[in-house]
């Protein structure tokens, strides 16, 4: 038993979990307030991505160079802002006037989106694979062991906790994160009690697009390269790790995000690279047939 | 702020123009927040295959105003659909002139303007342009097609509905027919218009009909379409080349498989509840594709497999002494196969018709319905829903895999390529956008998204002078698709048919508007 | 509890539930019930918000799984069914148990006449041979269509409805649509008839035409009606018999006479403290003066039941 490539191949999932769970927090507390699949939350993270990637080459040609940490955290902000913007738009102009009504018409208009999306990025970004060396080099040896930490991936994680500790809070203790959690139960009661339904749908999807946009710059950082059609599989993982960890619960999209992730990488490294979606795939549909609600969900009793 | 409300009360046209002024300074504003990136900065590829960004300011600054002049026109005019349409114009004019402005700069530059080009080019603006003001006028100022638009389309002309069938057969059988003596110069031309406009338009047909029953009539919301129509292809090719079965015998028999691998799906997966069965059926679906991607021995891998052609009652369609245009006495044209897969699918479909149309009235059909409405009321009723889901399931994969044996003899081989996500979705979307349960509105949305997306194929890329220097067509094909479908569905978010027709009546048929129907759980 | 045991064997139950139990975690919601539904009669529960009232109709008709007790169902053909053992859609379909909601459950997309025909469905089902002989238009199949129609069309008329057959559910006013669904449960060809709240905001006119409606399917078909329902009015006048729940137990049963004059169903319905139960029962005996016979025994639930069998229906 290779211990070192077993480390090797956890630390690869977890780096590729904290990107599906930061996706996955989007789509979980967009299903949890609007009871929609914000199928074009996927390609947000593409723009994110892209947005992180063209200012962090804007700032390499600043006259003053700064020390790659700087750049870093300024390329970070200037991702969730910008991609925040993407997101609210989509929301204003494709999801608002379609809500309470049939509930399809919101799923078809997200797809239209995630197209419109894909297709506007690549005809102004052209079709190429975009890739940069690598930004952040050198690895960390575990003292007394053999193993080897890439030091971008300790950037991945420590990022990713950091923020989710950051963004939980808000939820959890914040009346922003009240005024969430009462929408998502009843909206009409909410709004007679007071509260600006649709500011707080606004701020939700601008939550989520941030999110999405750290998980863009922790990808373009992390792979070196981004392409107008990376966001589609992602997302489709990052949905399926929603609804894996139970739908509308925050904690149960990044515990859903971390398992696929891991599945994916134990998956390829030890029986089949070709064959990792449909792991991933084949244990989603295996838990959901034996817990409906997902891991953490809650069960949804039908009240006759 | 004080001089605003002073304008309001006293002037307020010049308060409705302050306002919209304001309001196209804020779009203006988030248009540039949006762009500034994505547009304004592209990064691509030099010469040493090194990125680099090379800005474009210019469309920037295009797409900023654009947002802004819209806003405005939006806001000045009042808003709703009307504003809507006349936003639609500073939007377009401001557009095409800064890309004739690029092209003239580019062309005279390069030394390749020729006014006699842009000239012709600049005739065809004029003249689309004329159309859709026109459009737009009709649209805006006549109430009679406006509240068709609004309403139901068979509610125009009721007396033509019942006609309507019979024109629209009569219509199909002479279509190549037509094609091959009045459009095209020869035989070998017409196979453009018969193949990928109407045969692939008529697949896409019958396999939005067949997830109408599963999802349009029966609610259970089903993104793993694709799978089936995979299934369907692949029998077919199996065994045509493991046991050179012909098409005709593989058709059944790649109905009944389709069926049955909807069965074992559908068996553990559709007791979960909507969104949730969605994201699994897409789950299947992506599992499917996978397989056929990388199970090399069987599938073929990425390059899949060969298939042969369908043969005339045995016949087969080749150049040589045997073949279809020796037995008939013609000379050999390659657009024989396809003017005959024409007349296959167009029966196919008229027969699918008229059993889907069957099954609607009879119970099964109606449980459907009611499953879709309420499936507690249905439980309460003694229906056992679970094999009644699993009927619907069942039905729509057969149908699908019928679609999928056709599609196998059209293209001549089967690979994962033609059966992804985006298939799926495709499918999904016309049939939502055709309005869920409704045939004709299904058969609607598919020639108007997939004719539409054909038909800008046909753009020619010397109309630089509309799209800009560098424009490539293929690009805007699937951008058309999205737009049309987030604007089709703010418009009418039941789609194009959004009443349905009940299947008994007592005294007379009336149809039941859309706001009654439930689009399902699952 | 012996002398309840023993009734006069002439009455035929069409409904034995004993020792019901329905828990739910912490919670129990029906400790203990027992109580005998009557074939051919319109038997009602009744009983304070919370009593579980709609918890035995769930029990009953299979959207819930007892945590504990008997649901014994026997068929006019004599065919016993245990409820609790069936999926919920047989109960309907071989226990021949319908039921209605307490929201109403329409298919408010299909018509009128559309959800009469769906609620036939089993027969029209074999009628067209899985679909096969429907879809070949074999005339078996066309023959039990229109006979179906027939008898959604006998049923619309009963209910004053013919007129609206062909417009969508979801259009009709609210008390048309309570009986629609009425109608549709009947339509199953029930042999008990379970109502949940049937008279749920309708006004005393609705009411009264919902009375003559239930009144006459006793009286006209075999169906044995067993309701819920908090409007006195419709209790009172049409049951021929009256359990009353409180707190998930049984506090009384007898016909609505019996219970009108039952201090403990008072009790429950005034919320009365323990301590006081006895003062109020001294003060109703007083205000009856000597109406109770003489030589009754005192044991109040005793007392009661000897009494049904004694008195007749007014």
């Amino acid at each position: 038993m290779d211990y070192n490539l077993f480390f090797q191949v956890l630390i690869n999932g977890l780096s590729l979990g904290a990107i599906y769970g930061l996706i996955a927090i989007g789509y979980t507390m967009v299903y949890g307030i609007l009871g929609m699949i914000n199928f074009a939350h996927g390609d947000v993270f593409m723009t994110g991505a892209f947005i992180a990637l063209i200012s962090f080459m804007m700032s390499t040609l600043m006259p003053a160079v700064m020390p790659v940490a700087v750049v870093l955290v300024l390329v970070l902000v200037v991702s969730m802002v910008f991609t925040s913007v993407w997101s609210w738009t989509i929301e204003r102009i494709a999801y608002r006037p379609l809500r309470g009504s049939f509930r399809l018409a919101p799923l078809i208009t997200a797809i239209g989106m995630s197209i419109v999306l894909q297709n506007f990025v690549q005809i102004h970004q052209g079709p190429r694979n975009k890739s940069l060396p690598d930004i952040i080099t050198g690895v960390w040896t575990i003292p007394g062991t053999d193993i080897q930490i890439q030091n971008k991936q300790i950037l991945v994680i420590a990022t990713t906790a950091v923020l989710l500790a950051v963004f939980s809070y808000i939820v959890a203790r914040t009346p922003l994160g009240r005024a969430q959690r009462a929408c998502e139960q009843d909206r009409k009661m909410a709004a007679l009690l007071g509260i600006n339904v649709d500011r707080t749908i606004s701020i939700t999807f601008i939550i989520g697009a941030a999110l999405a946009a750290v998980a863009g710059t922790i990808f373009f950082v992390y792979y070196g390269q981004i392409n107008f059609y990376d966001g589609f599989i992602p997302g489709i993982k990052a949905f399926t790790a929603a609804v894996l960890g139970g739908i509308g619960s925050l904690p149960g999209a990044v515990l859903g995000g971390l398992l696929i992730a891991l599945i994916e990488s134990l998956w390829s490294a030890y029986i089949s690279p070709d064959y990792k979606d449909v792991a991933a795939f084949a244990i989603l549909a295996i838990v959901l047939i034996f817990m409906p609600s997902g891991i953490l969900g809650h069960p949804e009793t039908e009240k006759v | 702020m004080n001089t605003r409300m002073e304008n309001f009360c006293t002037n307020p046209a010049k308060a409705r123009f302050s306002g919209a002024l304001f309001q196209g300074i804020c779009t203006a504003f988030i248009a540039f927040l949006l762009f500034v990136f994505i547009v304004g900065l592209p990064a691509d590829l030099n010469i040493h295959n090194e990125l680099q960004i090379t800005p474009q300011f210019g469309y920037l600054f295009n797409y900023v105003l654009i947002a802004g002049a819209g806003r405005f026109t939006w806001c000045y005019s009042g808003g709703g659909i009307r504003g809507a349409v006349l936003a639609f114009f500073p939007g377009i004019i401001l557009f095409i002139a800064y890309r004739a402005w690029l092209y003239y700069i580019s062309a005279a530059v390069a030394g390749n303007y020729v006014f006699s080009i842009q000239f012709g080019q600049l005739a065809i603006t004029a003249i689309m342009l004329a159309a859709l003001l026109a459009a737009a006028w009709l649209f805006l100022y006549s109430s009679r097609i406006r509240s068709a638009i609004a309403g139901n389309i068979a509610a125009i002309t009721p007396a033509m509905q019942r006609y309507a069938p019979g024109m629209i057969i009569a219509l199909l059988l002479i279509y190549p027919v037509f094609i091959v003596t009045f459009v095209v110069d020869n035989m070998a031309q017409s196979q453009k218009w018969i193949d990928n406009y109407a045969i692939q338009i008529l697949i896409y047909v019958m396999l939005a009909w067949g997830l109408n029953i599963v999802v349009g009539l029966a609610g259970l919301l089903d993104l793993g379409y694709v799978a089936f129509y995979a299934v369907g292809a692949y029998t077919v090719a199996l065994l045509g080349n493991h046991f050179g079965f012909s098409f005709w015998l593989c058709l059944p028999i790649a109905g009944i498989f389709a069926a049955l691998w909807g069965v074992m799906i559908g068996f553990p997966v559709l007791r979960l509840r909507g969104d949730y069965l969605a994201i699994v059926t897409l789950a299947f679906g992506e599992i499917v594709r996978t397989i056929l991607q990388n199970w090399t021995p069987v599938t073929g891998g990425a390059n899949g497999l060969f298939v042969k052609k369908a043969t005339f009652f045995g016949i087969p369609f080749e150049r040589g002494p045997n073949g279809f245009a020796a037995f008939f006495g013609m000379k050999f044209q390659a657009a024989h196969y396809k003017i005959f897969l024409y007349y296959i699918i167009v029966t196919l479909l008229i027969l699918m018709a008229w059993i889907i149309t069957r099954l609607r009235r009879l119970p099964i059909g109606r449980v459907w319905e009611a499953l879709r409405e309420d499936e507690i009321a249905c439980r309460s009723l003694g229906i056992n829903t679970v094999t009644a889901k699993l009927s619907a399931f069942a039905t729509g994969a057969m149908f699908g895999g019928f679609a999928g044996a056709f599609f196998a003899a059209r293209q001549g081989r089967a690979d994962y390529t033609s059966f992804v996500f985006m298939e799926s979705v495709i499918v999904l979307a016309i049939v939502v956008l055709g309005g869920m349960g409704s045939l004709s509105g299904i058969a609607i949305a598919a020639i108007v998204m997939i004719g539409g997306m054909e038909l800008l194929r046909e753009i020619p890329s010397s109309l630089q002078m509309i799209f800009g220097p560098d424009f490539r067509p293929e690009q805007y094909r699937m951008l058309w698709f999205g737009l049309a479908m987030v604007c089709v569905m703010i418009l009418k978010p039941r789609g194009f048919v959004s009443s349905r027709t009940p299947s008994a009546f007592l005294n007379r048929k009336k149809a039941v508007p859309g706001h009654f129907t439930v689009e399902g759980n699952g | 509890m012996t002398a309840y045991k023993q009734k006069p064997v002439s009455k035929d139950m069409i409904l034995k539930v004993e020792h019901l139990r329905m828990q739910f975690g912490g919670l129990v919601a029906i400790d203990d019930l027992n109580f005998d539904v009557e074939r051919g009669k319109i038997t009602a529960i009744i009983g304070p918000n919370g009593a579980g009232k709609t918890t035995v109709f769930n029990c009953i008709t299979g959207f819930y799984r007892p945590t504990g007790g008997m649901l014994t169902l026997k068929r006019a053909n004599g065919e016993m069914h245990r409820l609790e053992r069936l999926a919920n859609f047989q109960i309907t379909k071989k226990a021949k148990v319908a039921r209605t909601f307490q929201n109403i459950r329409l298919f408010n997309g299909l018509t009128v006449l559309e959800n009469l025909l769906v609620a036939q469905h089993n027969r029209l089902m074999r009628a067209s041979g899985m679909s096969i002989f429907g879809l070949l238009g074999l005339p078996g199949y066309k023959h039990a269509a229109k006979n179906a129609i027939e008898n959604a069309g006998a049923w619309l008329e009963k209910i004053k409805l013919v007129d609206r057959a062909d417009d969508p559910a979801g259009s009709l006013p609210y008390g048309d649509q309570r009986r629609l669904e009425i109608a549709r449960a009947m339509c199953t060809d029930p042999e008990l008839l379970c109502l949940d709240e049937p008279a749920a905001g309708l006004n005393p006119r609705e009411s009264l035409a919902l009375n003559e409606l239930l009144l006459s399917i006793r009286s006209e078909t075999d169906t044995s009606i067993l309701l819920i329902e908090h409007d006195m009015s419709v209790v009172m006048e049409i049951s021929d018999h009256i359990i009353v729940l409180e707190y998930g137990s049984k506090i009384s049963d007898g016909t609505p006479d019996n219970i009108r004059n039952d201090p403990r169903v008072i009790a429950a319905y005034l919320g009365v403290e323990d301590e006081e139960m006895d003062e109020v029962e001294e003060l109703l005996d007083e205000a009856k003066g000597d109406a109770a016979p003489a030589g009754e025994t005192t044991d109040k639930l005793d007392g009661t039941t000897v009494s049904i069998e004694k008195r007749s229906r007014p």
